[in-house]
């Protein structure tokens, strides 16, 4: 019963918050407490920033050996998105035909049902990518 | 710092071990081990066990006092450390032996990896080994290991043109070594029909693209140079050392096709060994996917940066070919015990260089090198031998 | 003061099946049912769907529509007979994901499918009262028929989304009455995964008598005649109902055309008025007049009397996609598809 350890991420997993180095502006989600860039120099001006949403696709696979939890969307698209905002996410690829996937194709974020803790358990809700 | 050598070698065979439980694997390869060193158990001063996930696959931490327990060692009261670091744990391990006989800390030390992954089913093992990966933002998402290493995959045959056929051929290579090598999982030649047929697991990876879920364990003795030859007329010389992390996440990093990692820790081993590349003979790379291997040969320097896959389909990669890799079968036709990887690895290199590896024997091989990964390149681990 | 809609929001998921290949399956005459139910398809929610998903993608285009800041909204309701959790509300998971702030008053409405209504009146009073400066009211649903049965021909997913207020209104809500009796038409025990209903029991004693009747109070209370309004919607479980009940209060054909989407979609219970609504007010122009009917079963109606602001000509309508958009943005599914996405089909028990 991990509720507590997705609960606390819900402003990243439910509003792309991420967080924006406030000395070189590169941009984190998960959000981060040190700039892997500026290291000390950035302890302290790290602000959040909620994301547009939008990007484009890096890479992308199709899953067909998956974890029990993804057995009603098996076979499911795994995809690397590059957002606007410059950092990269992992997520499913929804609403897409597997012939229209590409490389470098535009993205835009939305809700889904990411997991749940079993049919008694709490359900979780995060990002999944769908084409513009 | 001093020089510090391998004595003495063991491991079992890599497979479904049914009968045998994850103690019994671990002391099987560590008296082989302490066996082929001639050692007396007052000898050895300190254990080091690389393993992943003893907890979650047998619900037993603390596994370094247990393996120095049912040794026989509980009454000598050594040191025995666990190191963890995914898929690099045991070649983590191997290095804190080496760094502790170097440092003069230690003289002799024996160093196993283990792992037994087939008490729980397949899908409990995938969602372990999905735990190399960020469990948080990767793997909670729908991403497997398969996954993020077929986006890898998908990715470089963009950035290079890399054929799909030209990384299954590593796996047609690994299956012919394997062949030759009787402790492996899987012994039969494979061709390329029957990788790019078999079963998807994540597009564009199949089954035979993939290295299976093995039990196993392996083990080495380290001594300090100065006193090898006590115990063997061919004491192999690590003569390179070196360890690397990167982001954990692969989405965090600045180019996918490439595990820095892998460079770092390379380059600074080689030059410890001052050696280049090209130097040496017979290498043991991480291919828990065959795209992996791709990588690792690039990344190592023994090709260059895109031509991993090609390099591979036209043999040089295979024995008699530019660099000897992965003449052990390699995870993919060896088997992958996570833990007992990195020290199969060097079990294989050591072989090699004492001439004593039969069918699958490297000619003239005198400079081996064994690189192993955990995650997707978060730790990498490089370590030259050679001959002393 | 004038309360009314500020803003809109629609959601319908893209799978569909239809009722000849449910027919198929139960050995009943679909194409017979499809015609007498003037039903041709029901949209279907995939498995990572939800009424939460539904009401928060109908809710993001709400405020991507316009540019309330959503830490200004004091109240959110989301009306559902599907929502995933009997307890724990789905209303707060919406409101964190349009980003709202922690002062807002939030609950979970049920009754049957005039929920999502019931809330657009709550909503009301609070901004009427000064309570809040805005509210969210949502109505979606992802309803399920039993196996063969008569309702899963019908019962479908979808969802809107409006937020009212009673400031740079797009359409204000002059007047809303309901008529609510207590008539056991239809409903699900605690526990049941599928509804029942009482077949014909549910059709004059139960919709007809209070959409009738409730329409009837509304003209009056109006004082207006069926003529004066550009459109109508009434609560539609298939394409045949809301023709019917039009001709008997008076609407033609033509006025409840726009706001007709089962015949398409299905009955996406809660969804439905609120769609129907968000359909009309995608083409509504300045000055006209929506005469509404939600019901609910067991049993009422909300009526509403609208009519569309000058606002709607500034209105940021394409800042989101039309319920016409996402009626025709659709993937047809076979039985077998449509009755795992539904977790129809007994799956192991997991044994750690």
């Amino acid at each position: 019963m991990a509720t507590a350890r997705y609960w606390r991420e819900n402003p990243s997993r439910y509003n792309l918050v991420a967080s924006k180095c406030g000395v070189c502006g590169r941009v984190f989600l998960p959000p981060r407490a040190v700039c892997s860039n500026c290291h000390r120099k950035s302890i302290g001006k790290m602000q959040p920033l909620q994301l547009k949403g939008e990007g484009e696709v890096f890479s992308f696979t199709t899953v067909y050996d998956a974890p029990s939890q993804f057995e009603m969307l098996k076979p499911y698209v795994m995809a690397m998105v590059k957002m606007d905002e410059g950092t990269m996410l992992t997520s499913q690829l929804i609403d897409a035909e597997p012939g229209e996937i590409k490389i470098g194709m535009r993205v835009k974020a939305t809700l889904r049902k990411v997991g749940e803790d079993g049919e008694a358990g709490v359900i979780y809700y995060g990002y999944k990518f769908k084409p513009i | 710092m001093r020089d510090v050598a391998v004595i003495g070698i063991g491991d079992t065979k890599f497979g479904e071990l049914w009968d045998q439980s994850f103690r019994d694997i671990g002391i099987q390869a560590g008296l082989a081990a302490v066996y082929d060193a001639n050692l007396a158990s007052e000898d050895i001063d300190a254990l080091y066990v690389g393993n992943m996930s003893a907890g979650r696959f047998i619900e037993q931490e603390h596994v370094a006092a247990l393996i120095a327990d049912y040794s026989g060692l509980a009454r000598d009261h050594i040191p025995a450390t666990r190191i963890e670091a995914a898929g690099a744990s045991g070649g983590l391990a191997f290095r804190q032996g080496y760094l502790a006989i170097a440092s003069g800390m230690h003289d002799i030390v024996v160093v196993g990896g283990a792992e037994k992954m087939t008490d729980v089913g397949e899908v409990a093992a995938s969602e372990i080994q999905a735990s190399a990966a960020d469990a948080q933002w990767e793997a909670t998402f729908g991403a497997t290991f398969p996954a993020l290493h077929a986006m890898i995959a998908r990715r470089h045959m963009f950035q290079y043109g890399t054929t799909r056929e030209q990384i299954a051929s590593v796996a047609v290579k690994n299956h012919k070594h394997g062949a030759m090598n009787p402790k492996a999982q899987f012994q039969r030649e494979i061709d390329l029909n029957t990788v790019l047929r078999s079963p998807p697991v994540s597009e564009p990876l199949n089954v035979f693209d993939c290295a299976p879920f093995s039990d196993g364990a392996a083990a080495v003795v380290l001594c300090a140079m100065e006193k090898a030859r006590k115990y063997t007329d061919k004491p192999i010389k690590i003569t390179g050392s070196a360890q690397a992390s990167d982001t954990l996440a692969l989405h965090a990093r600045n180019d996918i096709c490439t595990f820095e990692a892998t460079k770092v820790a390379g380059v600074k081993a080689l030059k410890q060994a001052r050696h280049e590349a090209k130097d040496v003979q017979v290498a043991e790379v991480h291919d828990n996917f065959t795209i992996s291997e791709v990588l690792a040969i690039e990344d190592l320097g023994f090709v260059e940066k895109g031509q991993g896959g090609r390099a591979t389909a036209d043999g040089q990669t295979a024995i008699g070919g530019k660099v000897a890799v992965n003449t052990s079968g390699g995870l993919k036709a060896r088997g992958d015990p996570i833990g007992a990887t990195g020290l199969a690895q060097i079990v294989e290199v050591v072989t090699q260089l004492r001439g004593v590896a039969g069918k699958r024997q490297v000619n003239g091989a005198k400079v081996g090198l064994a690189q192993n990964v955990g995650g997707t390149g978060a730790t990498v681990v490089v370590h030259v031998l050679e001959v002393a | 003061m004038e309360t009314g809609i500020v803003s809109y929001g629609a959601y319908v998921p893209r799978f569909r099946i239809t009722p000849m290949e449910i027919g198929n399956v139960w050995g009943s005459d679909g194409e017979g049912m499809s015609k007498g139910l003037q039903i041709f398809a029901k949209s279907v929610p995939a498995p990572d769907e939800d009424v939460i998903t539904i009401s928060t993608e109908a809710a993001r285009s709400m405020m991507k529509r316009c540019d309330v800041d959503a830490k200004e909204i004091g109240a959110l309701y989301v009306g559902s007979e599907s929502h995933p959790y009997a307890v724990k509300p789905s209303g707060t998971i919406v409101a964190e994901a349009i980003g709202a702030s922690a002062n807002i008053t939030v609950a979970d409405y049920e009754f049957a499918c005039k929920a999502g209504t019931a809330a657009i009146q709550t909503c009301m009073g609070l901004v009427g009262a000064s309570m809040v400066k805005y509210g969210v009211a949502i109505g979606a649903d992802t309803s399920q028929g039993a196996p063969g049965d008569p309702l899963e021909y019908s019962a479908s997913a979808g969802g809107g989304a409006f937020l009212i207020g009673s400031k740079d209104l797009i359409a204000i809500i002059n007047k809303t009455v309901s008529y609510t009796t207590d008539t056991p038409d239809f409903w699900r025990r605690e526990g049941q995964q599928y509804p029942s209903h009482g077949g014909r029991f549910t059709g004059e004693p139960a919709y007809f008598k209070h959409v009738v009747s409730g329409g009837k109070l509304l003209l009056e209370a109006v004082g207006s005649k069926p003529g004066e309004y550009t459109h109508a919607i009434f609560h539609q479980p298939n394409g045949k109902f809301p023709q019917r009940v039009a001709k008997m209060l008076g609407f033609t054909d033509k006025q409840i055309e726009v706001g007709l989407l089962t015949p398409q979609i299905g009955n996406t219970y809660s969804g439905a008025v609120p769609l129907g609504l968000a359909a009309v007010l995608d083409v509504a122009n300045p000055g006209d007049r929506i005469f509404a009917v939600a019901y609910g079963s067991g049993a009422g109606s909300d009526a509403f009397d609208i009519t569309v602001t000058k606002g709607i000509s500034t209105y940021r309508r394409d800042a989101a996609p039309t319920v016409k958009q996402m009626m025709e943005h659709k993937v047809s599914l076979d039985y077998a598809t449509y009755a795992k996405y539904r977790g129809k089909i007994r799956m192991k028990e997991a044994c750690e």
